[in-house]
């Protein structure tokens, strides 16, 4: 027998051997577990979707899965009668007229004092940057009853003014804490070079920095924006149920509250407040994920 | 009210902010910039640091920190605003174990355990899992979708997840259908049982926040060198040896940070159960208690206590965290 020929049987040898097949199975069963597992995940999900497009009489009497098989009986008009009858046009207007300029405002005030905490030196700057990162984890629930008198003295409780200011208060730990940790990592070369070139602060911020840091800001955009969009707790203690102003998780969280009516609605309210996060979310994933990335591993 | 009509009236102020605001602020930037020029050039390092940092510290200071130590003075006043110490305090804390602000207490730390516990666990093993198939990325985007949606949202879709209809009726909540086909047992009302409606509210928040744990954990297993698992498979060591002696520890660092972040959640943790249950059936949480006692109950004292309460429950995440910063500042 030749070398290669008996090198040939170990091999069939092995690959028979009951450790391939084990390995086979490990594989088999890793597959079964994942796939499992990802489906149990999306079913509450599914249900939902699938739910918001069956009637009333039905979603009120039998599961949605009888729905995947015929009769099919699908409709329209629960986001029909959601939209028309509940005011949810203007709670979804309303959401963007909370969450664009809480998202614009916050984060430009943030670049500027993080440019300062990264690449300026001054008194105290340690510490106040150490007070940053502490507030970053301090409830928001003790500041609302000072602000809501201070919004009441002002005249503007209940206005999105109040909610875009308390959001941008909310929102500038983090923003702050994100672009220095960013503005930092730049190379010092680029800070001396510029010097050299007599170049003030304001050029190396705008011409510099900036488009530098265009993915660390894209990120922090995202992440702004989702969070108020989702917010319930700063709209409801500021807005409360002030119609023309209350954003939809507002308006759909008291549509869970007034049970009875309107509550198969809710299946087609929740997917319409959903449609704008997926959107981003599905599209600009890579920045989602890079700004959970640096906001939550620290150094 | 009419779509368009209200589109006409809110969409100015919309852009008048978005681009007047930033204007504004640039403008601001630019104004003190060359007023600070005219000064000696000695000076200038000195004040330009205040300029940059100043409408932030302004911000910060005026809605979060004094907010903050205020709400601690309302603590220790009555609904007319007289001082009375701590006898709000003496309030919420009386009665234990069922008086006062005790089911809330008991409900955040079972919250605090298992909802910190049950998405470190999930993340973890969708982490471990999702890196060994081709289909990585699809799996990884449905698992993380539901970070993407409102807790409010996600309320809703539980709270048909959690349906219930007598015995005997059809079943149209996905679970009791799966409790009574398939085990033929009675069915369950989740958020109203107490056995299990801390769980139930518990579940739907994991099931929210599992992407996230995953996605920061996928990215430190896929930071270990692939070397150092090659070397461990040379010399013999089993998978599950390798994921206990190499990869667990070296991601230690990453789970202990992740887990603060989750513990943090689950003490503030506030949404869910506001839309599913408003803390009836014994589900109160210290964050629905704050609201309750303000918008409820009038009671801004009470409800001040509860947040400076809650405040306190966070301090010593807080000073793990700073210390953690600390040392990483350290080794820069």
């Amino acid at each position: 027998m030749t070398v290669a020929s008996e090198r040939l049987q170990t091999i069939e040898a092995a690959r028979y051997s009951p450790r391939w097949i084990a390995d086979r199975l490990q594989g088999a069963v890793l597959h079964v577990v994942i796939i499992g597992l990802t489906l149990a995940w999306i079913v509450p999900t599914l249900g939902l979707f699938v739910s918001s497009f069956r009637p009333f009489s039905l979603i009120s009497s039998t599961g949605w899965w009888t729905a995947l098989s015929p009769p099919f009986n699908f409709t329209l008009d629960n986001y029909v009668k959601v939209l028309s009858s509940n005011n949810l046009g203007t709670a979804l207007v309303n959401s963007f007229m909370i969450s664009i300029p809480s998202t614009v405002i916050p984060v430009t005030i943030a670049a500027f004092a993080a440019y300062a905490f990264s690449w300026m030196r001054f008194w105290g700057r340690d510490w106040f940057f150490l007070a940053l990162v502490g507030l970053l984890v301090v409830p928001l629930q003790v500041t609302f009853i000072p602000l809501l008198t201070m919004f009441n003295k002002a005249g503007i409780s209940g206005t999105f003014l109040a909610v875009w200011l308390a959001h941008t208060g909310y929102g500038l730990p983090f923003a702050i804490y994100l672009l220095s940790n960013f503005f930092r990592a730049l190379p010092t070369d680029l800070f001396e070079s510029a010097e050299m070139d007599g170049a003030g602060t304001l050029t190396v911020f705008f011409r510099i920095v900036l488009p530098l840091s265009v993915p660390a800001i894209a990120s922090l955009v995202i992440f702004q924006f989702l969070w108020i969009w989702n917010d319930l707790l700063v709209a409801l203690i500021f807005v409360g149920g002030s119609e023309p102003v209350a954003p939809l998780t507002v308006k759909i969280a008291g549509l869970v509250n007034s049970l009875g009516q309107g509550y198969h609605l809710l299946t087609a309210a929740a997917f319409i407040s959903m449609i704008v996060p997926l959107i981003v979310f599905f599209s600009l994933q890579r920045f989602f994920v890079r700004g959970i990335l640096a906001g939550s591993v620290k150094g | 009210m009419d779509l368009t009509q209200l589109l006409t009236n809110q969409l100015p102020t919309l852009v008048a902010v978005i681009l007047g605001v930033p204007a504004v602020l640039v403008g601001y930037i630019v104004a003190f910039e060359f007023a600070v020029r005219q000064l000696p050039p000695q000076h200038q390092p000195r004040v330009r640091p205040w300029i940059w940092v100043g409408p932030a510290l302004v911000f910060v200071s005026v809605f979060l920190v004094y907010p903050a130590v205020d709400t601690i003075r309302i603590s220790l006043e009555n609904r007319q605003g007289n001082w009375v110490g701590l006898a709000n305090y003496q309030q919420i804390l009386s009665g234990f174990p069922t008086g006062g602000a005790w089911i809330a207490i008991r409900d955040n730390l079972y919250w605090l355990v298992l909802y910190t516990g049950f998405v470190l666990l999930f993340g973890m093993l969708f982490a471990v899992l999702a890196d060994r198939v081709p289909y990585e990325t699809p799996v990884k985007s449905l698992i993380f979708m539901p970070m993407a949606i409102s807790f409010v949202a996600l309320g809703v879709i539980w709270k048909f997840m959690y349906s219930y209809q007598s015995p005997g009726l059809p079943q149209t909540g996905t679970l009791n259908f799966v409790v009574t086909s398939l085990f033929h047992q009675p069915p369950i009302t989740w958020l109203q049982d107490e056995r299990v409606n801390n769980l139930a509210l518990i579940t739907a928040a994991v099931w929210g926040q599992v992407g996230f744990a995953m996605v920061i954990l996928s990215a430190a297993l896929k930071g270990i060198p692939g070397e150092l698992l090659e070397a461990a498979r040379v010399d013999g060591a089993g998978e599950l040896t390798i994921f206990r002696r190499v990869i667990f520890p070296l991601m230690m660092p990453t789970i202990t940070v992740v887990g603060t972040t989750l513990v943090i959640f689950a003490l503030k943790a506030f949404d869910v159960v506001y839309v599913l249950t408003f803390g009836n059936y014994n589900t109160e949480v210290l964050a629905n208690l704050a609201y309750k006692e303000l918008f409820t109950f009038s009671n801004a004292g009470v409800s001040g206590a509860v947040a400076v309460l809650l405040l306190l429950t966070v301090i010593p995440v807080l000073i793990f965290n700073l210390r953690q910063f600390r040392a990483v500042e350290a080794r820069r």
